[in-house]
């Protein structure tokens, strides 16, 4: 980190923000609602083929052999791809390459890709699958992940002799043991968190074209454009300058669009194969079998504390089902148990975590990614404690809240932390303190807290360049246009690094123009995962508008001959502070910047600092920022039918300064909605023939309107010293409380511990029933 | 998304026209109403028509009318949005309109027909997914497989009708008019479906359902709909309950009916509920008493299977509730019963 990566909290230009702060809409708002908006499979070129893919219908297999000859010869197909043609293992984390475009001689889930196709149309493609002809010998197909971690034999990913095992992480801080010794009140249980799939609305989709040249160009649905590219690369061993990606308009990812894909790679060989540009649309069920979603996790988790319910130690043990692949399952193992250090002060930690492969679809990064499920577990453990210790749910997150400026017990730094405040916050608006224990039967309150990072220090490849760029380009005409490598995934960066340019700038925002994800165009940003991209791509846009900034004063306090400090640029002019009479358009001082000086333009980027513990992984989950959230929702239990209705979530979520308030109430209510829609009604289910339960938007059940309760977003804003102008960010960290926050809030309702997902009615009515009899005995 | 597949789209002018278009056709004809179940279907290779006729042109067939004699005659392509809403049907056959404004969403509703609603395909967790899916799993009794996936080592197919209008209509006593080559006749709906999953129509496939007639109603007439399922909408019953209940001068039960849906092939009466309700008052004690021994020996006549989507267990120990409830809410002059 240097000078360029911290600007302050302060506006750029003394007193008020006139940009940052509203609630503008976004860029690309009315784009989108009118239609206008062009996504992936809104794109078409001349001679366009389309490619399918064939899937394994096997969870678990030997593929025998493979033969495309009847295939080709159908009329209209113009090329057909197996795993040989790609044989180039793969993996986003360079550690882990253990998957293929294509199956080179295994395929491990019931989806596994196995040959692709392009033709003339995707009827025609269609139809070739079915004449491609595959033997496979059938394995053992694992379904169980407690079976995975005992058996070895067959191993799904036989080169890496671990049997089947996919990352093992055990990290101890302080004595743990010791400390529940000694510990006034121990709570043990085990939590069980099922799988979940991001379900965005618009399907993964790529276009390719390979040119005369040999440019290959890539318009794909993704989500972080620059591995997508450096992927191509190795794989179609094309050299990395040669290919272009492009992310066009998004629509929904929530980390499901963060690995790079075999219809992305398939697209690409066979556009090169045939030389005409290969489109290749996922259905629906193809995106369920991709998945790459929430990853399983059956977790024991031992909590004490002392009789004023200070806690002592934490001790966690998690299995977590990986499903085929790795994907990020080395960050997501680091993850179940690095991001829990906060907001509270653990005294002792300690987490051992254990990833394991089976035969169905390949678990990955879902928003929150790897500390949604040790969330849950802790906060119910949490409010289980305040139970025995005789304290409020409220009372127990103050007493053990962390403060701001200090270190988590595993070696991360903690700046900025409006904890307390949120608890404030929801206490106030549920009215906590008149209802929370006192609703009448079948109703009641439930709270919960959480932290999440801004972005890490890991580089997911490790290299010295800056996590972010960006390039300013100022036009004659007044326009500002910036390119940058972030990728715009509907949460709103682009619209936000056009708020911060402006500001810094003293311009209308509408007019700066934002061009992003395009490895041609655009300086590499990592991409919108960890929710890093207005923290690290925001921080470069400031350093890249003040240079920007510095010349154009500088150009024109030359030009007026008076001391720089006394030009100032505002409400798209450019003023003399000391002579009233004095002013310029933005586009007349772009203008004489120019004249006096060059063509004008800037660069910007952002690093972290060096942060994170000093051990293996210590930088895994190191962030410049932590954000923080505070839930209470509000439940009815009908005891008759099991059925949970939350009438009202409360959302409380310190996310830096807000710089665009209403998109900051939008992610927040977005995410308590996810998060609600995971516990209640959401499951990515495997049956018993290896086979998604149901692949469809029928069958996966996400909430509909009338299943969402009333959110209220209640924005904390506690300036961080390293975030633009203080933010941090609000894409992820506020779904976390939502999911035990309801566990809570159904014991207040009707005295039963909902500890394993989703909580269905049957659940509610088994827990129920089973609590009857103890309270008949205890004579109530 | 999913491709259609290719097809012939003929549009009849007239029930004749589209008759001799079906029976031309034979098995390569599939009729097509508003197309909300019949194209989801076609996109999964469960029926491939080569030449599907649609209803739409024939404008007769989306009338809806109350007769001289108080009958209301509903058209076959009359749509769920324009039954449901209709202030005649809501005040005088409450449990049909309530169960019309309960299926699937608002959009599906102003496409799908009553039509359709009634001659819906039966439903199951392995048969409706893509052919993919199915043939991943060596398909199933009801197309292209020799194995049930619900019952081990069945012999027939079980999947479920999953129609909300049918237990209503079968409530009220509803007659459909079926018009096939050797022209027009009735059939109580009452005996249109069975117990077969396969195909649980009783009509030959070459007629096509022309209207539904619906008895008049009683000024004591009292009926209601429930429905169990995940969601507050879009979704396919888990179980459906069809009320009546015929109130004499007094205010007492003189007569009633309860059907339930989402459990087999053929929507389900409950036996003697009638008896059990007679001479009970809604809203006294009596009626309470009843209407929890009708939902208790509803819990031992039905036996939810595997078929549809979520726990069999579940859905049988909300069997009673469901029953009891949408009783209550007829007896009340309220319903809909939803969400449970
Ligand atoms: C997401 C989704 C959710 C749904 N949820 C529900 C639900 O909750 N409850 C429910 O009941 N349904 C539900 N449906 C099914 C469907 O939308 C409704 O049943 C609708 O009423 C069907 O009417 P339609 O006109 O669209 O039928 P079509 O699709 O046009 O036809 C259905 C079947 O009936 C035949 N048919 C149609 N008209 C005639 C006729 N006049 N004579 C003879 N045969 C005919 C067709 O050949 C076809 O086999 C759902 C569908 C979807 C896609
Ligand atoms: S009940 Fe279901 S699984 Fe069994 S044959 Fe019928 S559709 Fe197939």
């Amino acid at each position: 980190m240097s000078a360029r990566d911290v600007h302050g909290v302060e506006p750029p230009w003394g007193d008020a923000f006139s940009v940052i702060g509203k609630p503008h809409r976004k860029v690309d708002g009315l784009a989108k609602a009118t239609g206008q908006a062009l996504y992936a499979d809104d794109l078409t070129l001349p001679g366009m083929l389309h490619a399918k893919t064939l899937r394994s219908p096997h969870a678990h297999a030997r593929i025998v052999s493979v033969d495309t000859s009847r295939a080709e010869a159908l009329e209209g197909v113009h090329g057909v791809i197996t795993g040989a043609d790609l044989p180039t293992p793969y993996g986003v984390i360079p550690w882990t390459p253990d998957e293929h475009a294509l199956a080179v001689d295994r395929v491990r889930f019931v989806g596994d890709e196995v040959a692709a196709v392009a033709a003339v149309d995707e009827d025609t493609a269609l139809a070739a699958l079915e004449l491609i002809d595959v033997t496979y010998e059938p394995l053992h197909a694992f379904l169980d992940p407690h079976e995975a971690a005992e058996r070895g034999e067959p191993a799904i990913h036989p080169a890496r002799k671990k049997g089947n095992v996919s990352k093992h992480v055990e990290l101890e801080f302080g004595d743990v043991e010791a400390a529940l010794a000694d510990a006034d009140v121990v709570v043990e249980g085990d939590y069980f968190f099922h799988g979940t799939t991001h379900a965005p609305i618009e399907p993964h989709c790529a276009l390719a074209r390979y040119s005369a040249d040999g440019l290959l160009t890539v318009w794909s649905s993704t989500q972080i454009t620059h591995y997508v590219h450096r992927t191509l690369s190795a794989v179609l061993g094309l050299p990395a300058p040669r290919i272009r990606v492009v992310q066009p308009c998004l629509g929904g990812a929530f980390g499901g669009k963060s690995d790079p894909f075999s219809f992305e790679l398939c697209a690409a060989k066979l556009a090169m194969l045939t030389g005409r540009p290969v489109k290749m649309l996922w259905t629906r069920e193809e995106v369920f079998y991709a998945h790459r979603g929430r990853h399983p996790m059956h977790m024991h988790y031992r909590t004490g504390a002392d009789a004023s319910g200070r806690l002592r130690g934490v001790d966690a043990r998690i299995l977590i089902d990986g499903g085929a692949y790795s994907s990020f399952g080395l960050v997501t193992t680091y993850y179940s148990g690095q991001l829990l250090t906060g907001p509270y002060d653990f005294p002792s930690y300690r987490f051992d975590s254990t990833r394991v492969f089976t035969n169905k679809p390949p678990c990955g990064p879902k928003r929150g990614h790897g500390s949604v499920q040790p969330r849950f577990a802790f906060e119910v453990q949490l409010d289980e404690l305040a139970e025995r210790v005789g304290l409020d749910g409220i009372e127990i997150r103050r007493v053990n809240f962390q403060g701001s400026d200090t270190a988590t017990v595993n070696g991360q730094r903690i700046t900025s932390n409006g904890f307390a405040e949120c608890l404030d916050a929801v206490e106030r608006a549920s009215g906590w303190k008149d209802r929370h224990g006192k609703l009448p039967l079948g109703r009641g309150l439930g709270v919960a807290g959480s932290m999440y990072i801004t972005g890490t220090n890991y580089p997911v490849y490790p290299n010295e360049m800056p996590q972010a760029g960006i390039q300013l380009k100022v036009d004659r005409s007044g326009l500002v246009t910036c390119f940058t490598g972030g990728n715009d995934i509907g949460q709103g960066s682009n619209s936000v690094v056009a708020y911060l340019v402006a500001e810094e700038l003293g311009m209308d925002h509408r007019d700066v123009r934002v061009v992003a994800a395009d490895t041609d165009l655009c300086p590499v940003d990592l991409g919108a995962y960890s929710s890093r991209v207005t923290f690290m791509v925001g921080n470069a846009a400031i350093d890249a508008a003040r240079k920007l900034r510095g010349a154009i004063v500088g150009a024109v306090a030359g030009e007026w001959a008076v001391p720089a400090e006394r030009v100032r640029m505002v409400g798209g002019a450019v003023l003399d502070l000391g002579d009233p009479e004095r002013a310029l358009t933005t586009a007349e001082a772009f203008q004489l910047a120019e004249a006096r000086l060059d063509t004008l333009g800037s660069t910007g980027s952002y690093n972290t600092p060096p942060l994170g513990g000093d051990y293996r992984g210590g930088s895994i989950g190191a962030s410049p920022a932590y954000s923080f959230t505070a839930h209470v929702v509000e439940a009815e239990v009908d005891v008759e039918t099991g059925r949970i209705t939350v009438s009202d979530a409360w959302i409380a979520h310190d996310c830096g300064r807000a710089l665009n308030p209403m998109l900051v109430a939008g992610q927040m209510e977005g995410s308590a909605y996810m998060g609600m829609a995971e516990a209640l009604l959401e499951h990515h289910e495997v049956n018993r023939f290896g086979l998604h339960a149901g692949p469809s938007l029928l069958d996966y059940r996400i909430p509909t309107s009338v299943d969402t309760p009333e959110l209220h977003a209640l924005i904390v804003e506690s300036l961080d010293p390293e975030g633009p102008y203080g933010a941090k960010e609000a894409g992820e960290g506020p779904l976390h409380p939502a999911i035990p926050a309801i566990s809570n809030a159904v014991f207040d309702a009707v005295g039963i511990r909902l500890r394993h997902l989703p909580f269905t009615p049957a659940k509610v009515l088994a827990a129920l029933a089973e609590r009857a009899p103890s309270a008949a005995g205890s004579g109530s | 998304m999913l491709r259609l597949p290719a097809f012939e789209l003929a549009r009849p002018q007239t029930v004749e026209e589209a008759v001799a278009l079906v029976a031309e056709h034979g098995e390569a004809a599939a009729v097509l109403g508003g197309g909300t179940d019949l194209l989801p279907n076609m996109k999964h290779g469960l029926v491939t028509p080569r030449v599907v006729v649609s209803l739409a042109s024939i404008p007769e067939l989306d009338a809806l009318a109350v007769a001289e004699d108080g009958t209301l005659v509903i058209g076959a392509t009359c749509p769920l949005a324009v039954l449901a809403s209709d202030e005649r049907v809501v005040a005088g056959w409450p449990a049909l309109a309530q169960a019309a404004g309960l299926v699937a969403s608002p959009q599906l509703r102003n496409s799908g027909t009553l039509g359709g609603n009634v001659m819906l395909d039966t439903r199951c967790r392995w048969i409706n997914q893509t052919h993919f899916w199915r043939k991943s799993l060596g398909f199933c009794l009801k197309k292209d497989g020799s194995e049930c996936h619900v019952v081990a080592g069945g012999s027939r197919c079980v999947a479920a009708a999953s129609n909300d209008s049918a237990p209503a209509l079968m409530s009220l006593g509803a007659v459909g008019v079926f018009a096939g080559p050797g022209g027009r006749r009735e059939l109580p709906l009452e005996s249109l479906w069975t117990t077969d999953g396969i195909r649980n129509k009783r009509t030959d496939p070459g007629e096509l359902l022309v209207e539904v007639r619906v008895p008049a109603t009683a000024d004591g007439h009292r009926g209601a709909y429930g429905k169990l399922r995940d969601r507050g909408s879009i979704d396919f019953p888990l179980l459906g309950c069809a009320v009546r209940l015929e109130l004499d001068e007094t205010g007492a039960v003189g007569g009633a009916d309860v059907v339930l849906v989402a459990l087999q092939a053929r929507p389900a009466r409950l036996r003697r509920c009638g008896e059990q309700l007679g001479g009970t008052t809604p809203g006294k004690a009596d009626f309470t008493a009843a209407a929890a021994a009708v939902a208790e020996a509803a819990r031992r006549q039905a036996r939810p299977l595997a078929n549809v989507p979520g726990d069999p267990d579940y859905r049988h120990a909300m069997v009673p509730v469901l029953v009891r409830r949408t009783l209550e809410a007829a007896g009340g002059g309220g319903g809909p019963v939803h969400p449970l």
